[in-house]
Order: structure tokens, then C-alpha cells, then sequence
């Protein structure tokens, strides 16, 4: 187990440190202690190692990750594994604005409920959280699964393209274009597997499905909002 | 002579409006037959004032120039000194423009990169991420970071030279790209992670940051990614250019790109480009003096495009206090954009050469605002790289002409005191004597 101590170092050199490893290094297990709220915190990461930051951070922890699994033993700020390419990010607590935002892909996992705009502009990323999500979350999103087990807020999927919505509680309102879709075999295994492998108890049955009435994709002066 | 002539009275010649025009008129109608505003490319075609609004003094008995052709000028600059390992060094002012591949072929973006490589300066990504063709031919690549985030990857980002993070443009500040589904071929969907053939309207906005304090943090993960090496521009649109500038500083920006309304667009709102935003000559002098009440000016460099045609406009935006310029519009000219020898297909398609602006119909003659692989293969990316790079090299030529005429023996020399203006509107934007006296509008002094 490798410590790095926030603390006491400076970002830089952790965030250095950490992007220095490959797909080779024994170095494998990370810990970073005393983030205490910093920002950018394991960005830009691209080796299958595993690193678990002790406390709550900031904006964009995870940011543009590639292979690497991280978790957090707290809360996150704004845009935590913002354009995740790969790999996991799991968050103990809860997560900010734009949890996810733009992701191409990988899983990112919050235990607890994320913010407003959860999964903005994702772009293949899967998404579980185990709480609620808040308004305009999806908003935009256009490939992958956002998965929630508890409500969602306003305009949920809002502008949404290609990716699937998964939803256990209430959602309060749609956005534009977005409507409830039926729930078929293939959606309940790609919905089974998200919630098996990020750890949650729910059932895939309890959900219900949300995708795009693509009414948007072509400008239609009737469909203008 | 007839009764009838006699009786007849006089009668005035039909008048034409001056308000409701045959042009104005015609967008009435096509807005009523089709329930849809006006799409197009290109910048405002309206008549602003502009650096035509602006002449060089030259030298005098107080000022001596500089031999033509023998007296060294220099032209080199420096972008990126205040944060970045690796500015980028280029040798002459002008940069090649953030223009998408998806709005352009990849012919299209091979001859900007090759042009760009051959008079030794950069080009610029644009909506839809990276294309390996145009990371090869472009010795610097700059690669814009946009609200979209099409294709962006932290691979391609380590790649670039610098990162240009587009916060607006000049055709329309506050609005996003749009690229219709004429133009999402296979390719710039996959690029895209779209549905093929959809109409695709990009964000306005950043998905995850909302102010200067948010973007601050932002370009610390840019810089954090990336090691630190690689300058980060900002792009603004011409709108609030003293706060805008003022912010970007703030939030840790080495290089502010300006935009002002002339510059081109892919597609958008005719509404939009025309009355929305700033002219370029209105923009430099308000974002210098953020620059200099902050301590910065030369520090962060300014880069200014819109409506950049010859040397001379290169010359005047430096000598209001640009660092460089960026081209856009003129360099899709420079290699066959709107060309009058495809005259007879622009009639075909309603139009003529010159005002040909529906790029973002995918049709265009000359190969360039197409995804069809017909049109596109019109273009030699060869011959298209050779023309930038003659164009550019004359642009250099006629600034370094001027510059030299002033006496100066870098082309940042340039100066204010170098300028009058023309019109008193020009006078007041560029805050330069209107010509013939030692005055503008809003200067305050003892001049009577």
C-alpha cells in the first residue's frame, strides 16, 4: 500500500505520481489521506491501479479517468469522473452538481444522492446511485445508463438523446423530449448487471425506464419549446 | 396630344423602402412559408465599423522607417508564457481558427493543418474532437475544449499544444454550434457519439462549470492532466470584453482569444449573427486595458479574430494591442471557398459566388462545408495547404510592410500612436485621433 499524504504535498505531486503508473507497475493499492476538500484530486489517472481517498473532496475528483478504480471514503464536489473514459469511481457519500458529466465510459458508483444535472452530456459512462438525483439530471445525455434507486427531480432527461434512464421512485417531471419507455428483456439485463456489480440491493423489476421521443432530432417548428 | 394624355396626372417613380427592402422582404416570406428562422454560415455580412475605419500614419520628420525588403522585422510570438512548460512558439502573428471536422471535410481540415505547418503556425480543432489526419499535417495543433465535449479524451488532450477552452464566439455569443443532419455522415457521428442524421444543436454552455470561480478550477484539472505543460487559451466572444477579458485572466488563462461578430460561424441563426455581439474594432481596446489595469498585457496575450482579410488588418488589431490574430472565414477562401469559377453550381443552388453562406446544407461546390464525398474530393489538400500558406505568407509580408513604415523593427511595436481613424465611430471604438486631429469621442484632456 502506497500513502500519499494530501496534507503534507502538494496536488501536483500526487496527481504526477499517480499518472506516472502503467499498466505494468506492482504499486497497485493507493491511499490518499487528508484531501480535506481539494480539487482535482486523481485526474487524468490511466492504470488499472486502485486508490481510496480518505475524506471528502472537491470539483472534478476522478476527472478523465482511464482504467483506474478510485473510491472515496466521504462526499465529492461538482463534476466528480467528469469525461471518465474508463475504469470505476465510487463515491461512499454523496456527489454535487454534474456527477458524471460528459463521460464516455467506465462506472461510476455514489452511495449516497447526487445533485442537479447527474449525468449531464454523458456519452457511454454508466451511472448508479443508490439515492436520489436532482433537477435536470440526463439533461442532453447521449449514450450509456443513468440508474436510480431513489427519485428523481425536475425535468429529468431533458434534450435527452440516446442513453437509457433507469428509475426506482418518483421522478418529479420530464424534460423535453423525454418520455417513459417500455421496460423489455435486454433492458433489465443491462439494468441487473449495473446494479450487481455497483453493489446495490435493488431489483431490477422495481424500475422504470425513461429514453428519448426523439421529437427533437429534426427541427419541426410544432416541436419547438 | 390625345384627351387622355392630357388629363393624365403626374406620378411620382415607385419608391423602394428602406426598411422593408427586397431582401427583408424575401426573409419575410421564406420565414412564412416555412415556419423556420433562417440558418446559416459565415459572420455578419452588415456593415460595421472596422479596421477599414482605421489608417497608419507612417513615418515622418519625427518617426523614420525602416528599409522594405532589408531592414529586419521581426515577426515571431509567444503564446502561452504565464503558467505553461511549453508555450507555443510560431513565427508569424496569425493562427488558423477553431473550425470543426463535421463543418469542414477532412480535406477541408488537411489543408488548414498543412497550411498552418508551412508558414509556421497553428491550427485549431473545433466541435466534434481531434481527427488523426489533422493532428498529423499541423506541426501545432490546438485543441478546443467546447461545451459539447464531443470527442474529447484525455489521449487527444496530451496530444495538442495548447487547449482552447471556447467559452463563446463571435457569431453568437451565448449560443452553441449546430450542425444539421446533411452533415452527420458515419464518421462524424461515431466522432460524435450521435445518431446518424440528426439535427445535432451543441450546448451553450459548459456542462460542468457555471462561473469564473467554477472555470478556475476547471483549467487547475486541465493543468493537472496535462502536467502543466501546455498553455490554455480562453475564447470569448465579443460582448463585455473589459469583464470578460478581466475574468479569463482571473481564472487562470495564459492566452484570451476574441471573437468578434464578424467572425464565421459553421451554421447558426441568421437573427443571431447579425444582431447579437460586438464588432471586432469595438472589443481589442476594451479587453487591452483589462489587460494593463490588471499588469498583464504582454503577459497574457491577446489573440483577436473577426473580419481579418489582409496584412493591414493584422497590422492594426497588433497595433491596438493584440498579441496575434486568428483567421477563419479568410483562410476557407484562401482555399476555394466561395470561388467564382463554381459560379454556375452556386446558381443552382439560389446563389452566387461570394454570398454562397448555406454551408450548412453540406453542398458546397467547392468541396469545402461537406461531409459528401463527391464535393469533398474537388479539394487537393496539397494545392489547399500551398494556397493558406501563400496567403499567410503575404499577410505577413503587407503587416511587416506597414510595421516597417512606422519605423518598427518587431511587428509589436506597433502602437496606437501609429493609428487615426476615419470615422468618428472607429475614432471612439479604437480610442485612436480621428484623422486631422488630436481628439476622439470620449477622450477627456485639454483638447479644444
Amino acid at each position: 500500500m502506497q500513502v500519499f499524504d494530501l496534507g503534507s504535498n502538494p496536488l501536483r505531486e500526487l496527481n504526477a505520481t499517480l499518472q506516472a503508473q502503467n499498466s505494468n507497475t506492482n504499486q497497485i493499492n493507493w491511499e490518499v489521506q487528508n484531501p480535506r476538500g481539494r480539487h482535482a484530486i486523481a485526474v487524468g489517472l490511466d492504470a488499472p491501479i486502485e486508490v481510496r481517498v480518505k475524506g471528502s473532496t472537491g470539483y472534478y475528483l476522478g476527472g478523465m479517468n482511464q482504467k483506474a478504480q478510485i473510491t472515496v471514503d466521504g462526499s465529492v464536489g461538482p463534476g466528480v469522473a467528469e469525461n471518465m473514459m474508463s475504469g470505476t469511481v465510487i463515491v461512499e457519500g454523496d456527489a454535487s452538481q454534474y456527477a458524471g458529466a460528459t463521460g464516455h465510459g467506465g462506472l461510476l458508483v455514489i452511495k449516497g444522492n447526487a445533485s442537479s444535472r447527474c449525468g449531464i452530456s454523458m456519452k457511454g459512462i454508466d451511472i448508479v446511485v443508490f439515492g436520489d438525483v436532482g433537477h435536470m439530471s440526463a439533461f442532453m445525455a447521449q449514450s450509456g445508463n443513468l440508474v436510480v434507486c431513489g427519485d428523481a427531480g425536475d425535468a429529468l432527461g431533458d434534450s435527452l438523446y440516446e442513453a437509457s434512464l433507469f428509475v426506482r421512485g418518483s421522478v418529479k417531471s420530464l424534460g423535453a423530449d423525454c418520455m417513459e419507455k417500455e421496460m423489455r428483456e435486454e433492458h433489465l439485463d443491462i439494468l441487473s448487471n449495473l446494479l450487481k456489480v455497483s453493489g446495490s440491493k435493488a431489483k431490477a423489476e422495481e424500475f422504470r425506464r425513461y429514453g428519448s421521443a426523439r421529437k427533437l432530432y429534426n427541427f419541426n417548428i410544432d416541436n419547438a419549446y | 396630344m390625345t384627351d387622355n394624355k392630357k388629363n393624365e396626372s403626374p406620378r411620382t417613380e415607385p419608391v423602394q423602402s428602406a426598411t422593408f427592402t427586397n431582401s427583408v422582404n424575401s426573409e419575410i416570406r421564406r420565414a412564412a412559408a416555412t415556419g423556420i428562422y433562417d440558418i446559416r454560415g459565415g459572420g455578419a455580412k452588415r456593415r460595421v465599423p472596422h479596421f477599414d475605419d482605421l489608417l497608419f500614419l507612417g513615418a515622418s520628420i519625427s518617426r523614420y522607417p525602416l528599409e522594405g525588403y532589408r531592414e529586419k522585422c521581426e515577426t515571431k510570438v509567444v503564446l502561452g508564457t504565464r503558467f505553461a512548460k511549453n508555450p507555443l512558439e510560431l513565427d508569424i502573428p496569425i493562427t488558423i481558427a477553431g473550425m470543426s471536422f463535421g463543418a469542414l471535410s477532412g480535406n477541408a481540415k488537411e489543408s488548414l493543418g498543412r497550411g498552418a505547418t508551412l508558414a509556421g503556425t497553428s491550427t485549431t480543432t473545433g466541435d466534434g474532437g481531434m481527427t488523426e489526419e489533422e493532428r498529423e499535417h499541423s506541426s501545432k495543433l490546438v485543441y478546443q475544449y467546447l461545451p459539447s465535449r464531443y470527442g474529447m479524451n484525455p489521449v487527444d488532450l496530451r496530444k495538442a499544444d495548447a487547449i482552447e477552452i471556447v467559452v463563446g464566439q463571435g457569431a453568437k455569443p451565448g449560443g452553441g454550434g449546430m450542425l444539421l443532419g446533411q452533415k452527420i455522415s458515419d464518421r462524424v457521428a461515431q466522432m460524435r457519439n450521435l445518431p446518424k442524421g440528426i439535427d445535432q444543436r451543441s450546448s451553450c454552455r459548459h456542462p460542468d462549470w457555471t462561473g469564473p470561480d467554477d472555470l478556475e478550477i476547471k483549467i487547475l484539472e486541465l493543468r493537472e492532466i496535462t502536467s502543466w505543460k501546455i498553455p490554455i487559451y480562453l475564447k470569448i466572444a465579443g460582448a463585455r470584453p473589459y469583464f470578460d477579458t478581466a475574468l479569463a485572466v482571473k481564472a487562470g488563462a495564459d492566452v484570451v482569444v476574441l471573437d468578434g461578430m464578424q467572425g464565421g460561424t459553421a451554421a447558426t441563426q441568421d437573427v443571431f449573427i447579425e444582431h447579437v455581439g460586438l464588432p471586432t474594432l469595438a472589443c481589442i481596446r476594451e479587453a487591452v486595458r483589462a489587460l494593463q489595469d490588471l499588469g498583464v498585457h504582454r503577459e497574457v496575450q491577446l489573440v483577436v479574430s473577426g473580419g481579418i482579410r489582409n496584412g493591414a488588418d493584422v497590422a492594426k488589431a497588433i497595433a491596438l494591442g493584440a498579441d496575434a490574430v486568428s483567421i477563419g472565414t479568410a483562410a476557407l477562401i484562401a482555399i476555394g471557398d466561395n470561388d467564382p469559377k463554381w459560379e454556375d453550381e452556386y446558381q443552382k443552388l439560389g446563389t452566387t459566388a461570394g454570398a454562397y453562406d448555406d454551408w450548412h446544407e453540406g453542398r458546397d461546390p467547392a468541396g469545402i462545408t461537406t461531409q459528401d464525398p463527391n464535393l469533398m474530393s474537388r479539394l487537393d489538400p496539397i494545392e489547399g495547404g500551398r494556397r493558406l500558406s501563400n496567403y499567410l505568407k503575404v499577410l505577413t509580408l503587407e503587416a511587416q510592410t506597414i510595421a516597417r513604415a512606422c519605423g518598427k523593427n518587431h511587428i509589436h511595436n506597433l502602437e496606437p500612436e501609429d493609428l487615426c481613424a476615419i470615422t468618428m465611430e472607429a475614432a471612439a471604438m479604437a480610442r485612436v485621433p480621428l484623422a486631422g486631429t488630436e481628439w476622439w469621442p470620449g477622450k477627456t484632456g485639454d483638447f479644444l
